[in-house]
């Protein structure tokens, strides 16, 4: 959470002070929240100012989280796809196996600071879940997780480590039983204990200071592969692909090269069976600006404003809006938001197993898959960073199914 | 002088609280939610809050979530739920109606046309779950243009110096949210209550009126004697809902409503 590099002009600096990020972000919550989050936003600007709260999540993500992350020269697929070399960020070598125990730690830790004892969260694939329900387990708190009926239908191998790991699964059956759902059903459950509860939100979304605070954490990410990178080719790198549910690995991973302007960012979005298809979750693309979840931010929406489903094959993508801090770098021109299908995320998946013995989370393969599509456009002498979120053992299942293998 | 102001002077002057039942429009269907409208009054209504359906209603529990629900798959609209008011005024010009609900559909039809169609329409004050007074300068200047009171809404989290921040600005009343958690749920006790009107008393002097848990005749009268109005969502929508038919009105479900709110209102009035 350093930042040597920053500049004048910065455009590491947002959010403005009351959480906007241009028109985006802000705090569009019910008034029985609104104290909490100013109290929040207190706690969390005390713990940034303050090393020795630096110094413990450092030592949480080196001996517990097991950072930093590897950056893997990747090249038979580079090889394979016949242009710019593939550097894979290893997020899926965390704890828990994603890049969400970065920001799960250092909430975790504030929460303790904040004297919570009781902690909630959402989750979609359940990788925000497991990591939420680990630190729980490691120190010892009240743990409970709203996952969408349809997603812990989907994704029970997660369902059944958060059991172990001692938390209470809560299924959401409202709405379509995805990842907005629960998001509402974690959200009741905050408002109506809000004196124990420390609400531990698992993207760069929700009111301020929650985007500006998951990005801070998840930022590790990208001040390490922005040394490795030079460490290893001498220089930045020609482009840096991410996938985006929420958003949080692909901010993370671009924050601390946003000034870095030379150096192309891609943020790609889960098209699902097509962007014209109806059925998709590509918010950017698709979307229009709009309030949700007490941020504003690019939404898929009716014409009455009425949010309308996503649709991903991977159920971390499945989410109808975006963090706010995406929405500016898009209307600002900033990060290139793209998206890969369902049918190129399996393929992605496949290609990346079988050339590199790296299983990724289907999510990360919407990344690999939009490598595979730029990568050829470019010479070999280029270097393009993938950030591999997370490891596909939890997505077996799915994709077994699709490829029509009984298990 | 504005509906809301008018009924709370009246009010005052026959010594109790206002009712203030909830419907949500267009549940079931928008005839039989316009059917409960127009008659709310006669059943002992003071004021009237309608709920505008949401997609996503993070504050309401399971009862205003199920009617949201259905009300958007009878198609309701942002428009629809105008032309319910719009028709309610052709037969009442004195009880004050107010829009509860959340800020995207509003956002997304445009805050200034909306403000101004709903003026235009006969709403008289809009509360919006999620747009707390730091966000709130968005529609200000267009609710004030268009003599709609953006209403305030406070609850037990609320501190003391905070109230007094936010009800610089009240208009109409304001909404007390007496319990922390979502509509349908806890009740606040009676020693609560108190506390938190003496609290609310000290920060400002227009009407408070009480929502979230007030079910039974007993605690609407407890509250509207306590604050200047109780407002009661849930349990009219859940007593309504009991004479569904597979989720279709039938002919008991007006009369089913009309009656809950009738023990209401005599509750309120005997207090």
């Amino acid at each position: 959470m350093t930042i040597p590099h920053q500049k004048p002009n910065s455009l590491r600096s947002g959010p403005d002070l009351s959480g906007h990020f241009g028109p985006f972000g802000g705090r569009f919550v019910a008034e029985t929240l609104m104290p909490l989050m100013l109290e929040l936003d207190e706690a969390y600007k005390k713990a940034k100012a303050d090393p020795a709260f630096h110094e413990e999540l450092s030592y949480y993500l080196r001996d517990y989280v097991g950072r930093p992350s590897p950056l893997w020269h990747a090249k038979r697929l580079s090889n394979a796809l016949g242009g710019a070399q593939i550097y894979l960020k290893r997020e899926e070598l965390n704890h828990t196996g994603s890049h969400k125990l970065n920001n799960v730690m250092g909430q975790i830790l504030l929460a303790r600071r904040m004297g919570k004892k009781r902690i909630v969260a959402e989750t979609g694939a359940g990788q925000h879940g497991v990591a939420t329900a680990t630190v729980c387990a490691l120190f010892g708190l009240e743990c409970v997780i709203y996952m969408g009926a349809k997603d812990v239908e989907r994704q029970k191998p997660n369902v059944f480590r958060m059991h172990l790991l001692g938390a209470k699964v809560t299924p959401v059956t409202a709405g379509a039983g995805t990842l907005k759902d629960a998001m509402n059903e974690a959200m009741r459950d905050w408002v109506a204990n809000v004196d124990s509860t420390y609400f531990l939100v698992g993207t760069v979304a929700g009111p301020h200071p929650y985007p500006a605070m998951v990005r801070d954490f998840q930022s590790v990410i990208g001040d390490e592969a922005r040394m490795q990178i030079q460490e290893q080719t001498g220089r930045l790198p020609d482009g840096i692909i991410a996938a985006i549910g929420g958003g949080s690995n692909a901010m993370g991973i671009f924050h601390p090269f946003l000034d870095d302007v030379d150096v192309p960012l891609y943020g790609v979005e889960a098209g699902g069976l097509g962007l014209d298809s109806g059925e998709t979750a590509a918010s950017i693309a698709r979307g229009s600006p709009g309030v949700l979840h007490g941020n504003r931010t690019y939404l898929l929406q009716d014409t009455h404003g009425q949010i309308t489903e996503a649709h991903s094959i991977s159920a971390g993508l499945d989410y109808p809006g975006i963090g706010p801090e995406h929405s500016w770098l898009n209307d600002i021109g900033r990060v290139n938001y793209v998206s890969a299908t369902d049918q190129e995320a399996l393929q992605a998946f496949q290609e990346l197993t079988r050339l590199e013995g790296i299983i990724p989370a289907l999510e990360s393969a919407h990344a690999v898959a939009y490598a595979r599509t730029l990568a050829p456009t470019m010479g070999t002498d280029k270097n393009l960073v993938v950030n591999l979120s997370g490891r596909g053992d939890k997505d077996v299942p799915t994709v077994a199914a699709h490829l029509g293998v009984q298990l | 002088m504005s509906r809301i102001k008018a009924c709370f002077d009246a009010l005052k002057a026959e010594g109790r609280g206002a009712l203030i039942p909830y419907l949500e429009a267009f549940d079931p269907d928008r005839d039989t939610s316009q059917k409960l409208l127009n008659a709310m009054p006669e059943a002992g209504a003071d004021i009237i809050e309608v709920g505008v359906p949401f997609s996503d209603p993070s504050a309401d529990g399971p009862t205003i979530q199920l009617a949201a629900q259905r009300g958007l798959k009878a198609g309701a609209t942002l428009a629809g739920v105008l032309d319910m008011v719009a028709q309610f005024r052709r037969t009442n010009d004195h009880t004050p109606i107010v829009l509860m609900g959340y800020l995207n559909p509003i956002d997304h039809y445009g805050v200034e046309r909306f403000c101004q169609e709903a003026a235009r329409s006969g709403v008289d004050g809009l509360i919006v779950v999620d747009l707390p007074p730091e966000e709130a300068g968005i529609i200000r200047p267009h609710t004030k243009a268009n003599a709609l009171d953006l209403i305030t809404l406070t609850a037990p989290t609320t501190p003391d110096e905070r109230l007094k921040a936010i009800l610089a600005d009240a208009s109409g009343f304001v909404y007390y949210v007496s319990i922390t958690g979502i509509t349908g749920t806890n009740t606040a006790t009676e020693d609560q209550l108190t506390q938190a009107m003496t609290r609310l008393r000290r920060a400002t002097d227009i009407p408070v009126v009480a929502g979230f848990g007030i079910r039974t005749p007993e605690q609407a009268r407890t509250a509207s004697r306590i604050t200047d109005g109780a407002v009661v969502a849930s349990a009219i929508i859940k007593a309504m809902a009991a004479t569904f038919d597979d989720g279709q009105a039938t002919d008991a479900s007006v009369p089913t409503a009309l009656g809950h709110i009738s023990r209401l209102s005599k509750a309120v009035r005997n207090a």
